[in-house]
């Protein structure tokens, strides 16, 4: 069925144009089917593409060759206000290092996200969110007063206030301790299963995955490897 | 967002303002004081009373000032023929260096034809060696009625201080100025003022037909012409002083939002990621720049206007007069020059590929 996959992606190269005329070869071929609703975790040694594959799913940067299509955009011809466009419309990020806006309070943090995306009205459920998000009380601090876990969640809800159809990961838990880790876990598990919100996962961390009930995927030298299931299906 | 922006790093703001501040101070006080000079003197100008002013026949514009070649008699030989004239004066003058100009006259016709002379303090000039001083230079030289002053190489003893805006700053007898001078039964310019100001074309057409070789003017034409020569003359050196300011609002407020959008490279990496276009991050720029120019502006005004005081305490030959026009055109000049020099700025902080963005430290 097409109409539920919301990411398709087929025989994706990336190739990294360095200055010197050197050539790095991030992406050998991958090939993955993400479904509306699922969650996956992707695993994988560092340097093994994983970063890059999240980049070229959420418009940061084009694919070299290959098929990529992304909540019904073909990314393959995509201009870099077509990819803006995606950024602002159809994925949030996530990255390891929180990245918030240091100067601006958490609440701005999200605000200013939704100004991006043109001021829509804030959905009555954000409202619930944040309170499912357990930051409901922290959101007038700016991000150096909040612990790691506080700031990767203000992430999170800054990510999903648009209601992006995908959100995507990057190492969220990579900076965080067992306890922070385990907070912002519960938190992306239950955004998957109580609002069906679609979500990519990279994790070192294999226990990470399963805690999720993420199906898993295995990177290597820019390709994907096998596939196994966690029990999700 | 802009104002946290802004104070995040105060002393570098600070500076922008202060440059885009200078700038505005700069452009106000030149033209403000050459605006100054020029409306003071077409003020004393008018303050004559007269309609029309004749000057000397050989006179290109620059000798007739400090030379007497109109014969006297031309005065009382106008008066007779012209029944449209009221009352005519004649003075000579000559300059002093720092631009002050001495001017003998005919006391009592010369108040006649002004409508009368307030006097700060003592009377009409009297004797040979009488000087009558404005209030301004009174303030300026510190005399007061019955100090000496010495002009022209000779005491001169002061005996009123008159409200400024009549003709000149310093008046002697007319009698003593063509006698310091040499310059017997000669005068440096006619004035006369007519019965009715409404005939002075046709008046100054009949005397034209009388005495051809002579420049006679209305005053009024006179004193648009002088601002129009003035103001050509000054356009070139406040042109350069407005270039200068200019330069420097527009480098200050480049470096600042340089280093300012280099500083934030991750910040705009993180706006890239979430969708921001690149027009929003220009306007993020763009409204930066423009909000540290209108503070600046402000304190160009405060500036500029502490500095008007100043001047115009210490030095109080010299006006300043800051035309509302000049209010409007210092801030679009400003604006303008901070908004150019935060054009690059905004550009590069725009096209930051985003994964490199993040990637910074
Ligand atoms: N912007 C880039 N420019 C050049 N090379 C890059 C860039 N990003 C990643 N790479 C290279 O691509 C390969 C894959 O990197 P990445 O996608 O970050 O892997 P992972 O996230 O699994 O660690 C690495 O060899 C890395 O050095
Ligand atoms: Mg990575």
């Amino acid at each position: 069925m097409v109409h539920d996959s919301i990411i398709e992606v087929e025989g994706l190269t990336k190739v990294y144009h360095m200055s010197g005329r050197v050539e790095v070869p991030a992406l050998r071929g991958v090939d993955l089917s993400v479904k509306t609703g699922e969650f996956v975790a992707i695993l994988g040694p560092s340097g093994s593409g994983k970063s890059s594959l999240f980049h070229i799913i959420g418009g940061l940067t084009p694919p070299s060759t290959g098929c990529v299509r992304v909540a019904g955009h073909d990314l393959t011809n995509m201009t870099d206000r077509e990819r803006t466009a995606l950024r602002r419309h159809s994925v949030g990020f996530v990255f390891q290092r929180f990245n918030l806006l240091p100067t601006l309070s958490a609440a701005e943090n999200i605000e200013i996200a939704k100004h991006i995306a043109g001021d829509r009205q804030t959905d009555p459920r954000f409202e619930n969110l944040l309170s499912l998000l357990g930051i409901e009380h922290r959101l007038h601090h700016k991000p150096h007063a909040l612990s790691g876990g506080e700031q990767q969640r203000v992430a999170i809800a800054r990510a999903i206030v648009n209601q992006p159809p995908i959100l995507l990961a990057d190492e969220p838990t990579g900076n965080l301790d067992s306890q922070n880790s385990k907070a912002v876990l519960t938190t992306l598990k239950t955004l998957n299963k109580e609002l069906g919100q679609t979500i990519l996962m990279i994790t070192h961390n294999a226990e990470a995955a399963a805690f999720c009930d993420a199906r898993t995927l295995h990177m290597l030298d820019g390709k994907i490897l096998a596939e196994e299931s966690t029990g999700r299906q | 967002m802009i104002a946290r922006n802004l104070t995040h790093r105060p002393i570098r703001t600070a500076l922008s303002v202060l440059a885009v501040a200078v700038e505005v101070t700069m452009i106000l006080m030149i033209v403000g004081i050459s605006e100054g000079l020029l409306s003071e003197s077409q003020r004393r100008s008018r303050g004559v009373g007269a309609d029309i002013i004749i000057r000397p026949s050989t006179s290109s514009a620059a000798q007739s000032l400090g030379t007497a070649d109109i014969p006297q008699k031309l005065l009382e030989r106008l008066a007779e023929i012209f029944p449209e004239i009221k009352i005519t004066t004649g003075t000579a003058l000559t300059t002093l260096g720092n631009l002050q100009t001495i001017t003998g006259v005919d006391w009592e016709r010369f108040t006649e034809m002004a409508d009368g002379v307030h006097y700060l303090d003592g009377g009409p000039l009297k004797n040979q060696y009488d000087a009558i001083v404005d209030e301004v230079y009174a303030r300026y030289k510190k005399v007061r009625v019955g100090d000496t002053l010495n002009l022209l190489n000779h005491d001169f003893r002061v005996v009123a201080i008159v409200e400024s805006g009549k003709m000149s700053r310093i008046f002697i007898k007319l009698e003593t100025m063509q006698e310091l001078m040499g310059w017997h039964g000669r005068l440096s310019q006619l004035y006369l003022k007519l019965h009715d100001p409404t005939a002075t074309a046709a008046t100054i057409t009949k005397i034209k037909a009388l005495l051809p070789s002579y420049p006679i003017y209305a005053m009024e034409d006179l004193l648009s012409q002088a601002a129009a020569n003035l103001r050509s003359m000054s356009a070139q050196s406040i042109n350069v002083i407005i270039g200068i300011a200019v330069t420097i609002g527009f480098l200050v407020v480049m470096l600042s939002m340089y280093t300012s959008v280099l500083e934030r490279t991750r910040e705009i990496g993180i706006l890239k990621s979430m969708g921001a276009s690149k027009a929003y991050i220009t306007r993020i720029v763009m409204r930066e720049t423009l909000a540290m120019c209108i503070v600046g502006i402000v304190f160009g005004y405060l500036f500029a206007y502490s500095a008007k005081v100043a001047i115009e305490t210490f030095f109080p030959l010299i006006a300043v007069l800051i035309l509302p026009s000049w209010v409007f055109w210092g801030a679009f000049i400003a604006i303008v020059s901070s908004l150019v020099g935060s054009l690059y700025p905004a550009t590069k902080a725009a096209r930051q590929d985003p994964i490199e963005a993040l990637a910074y430290d």
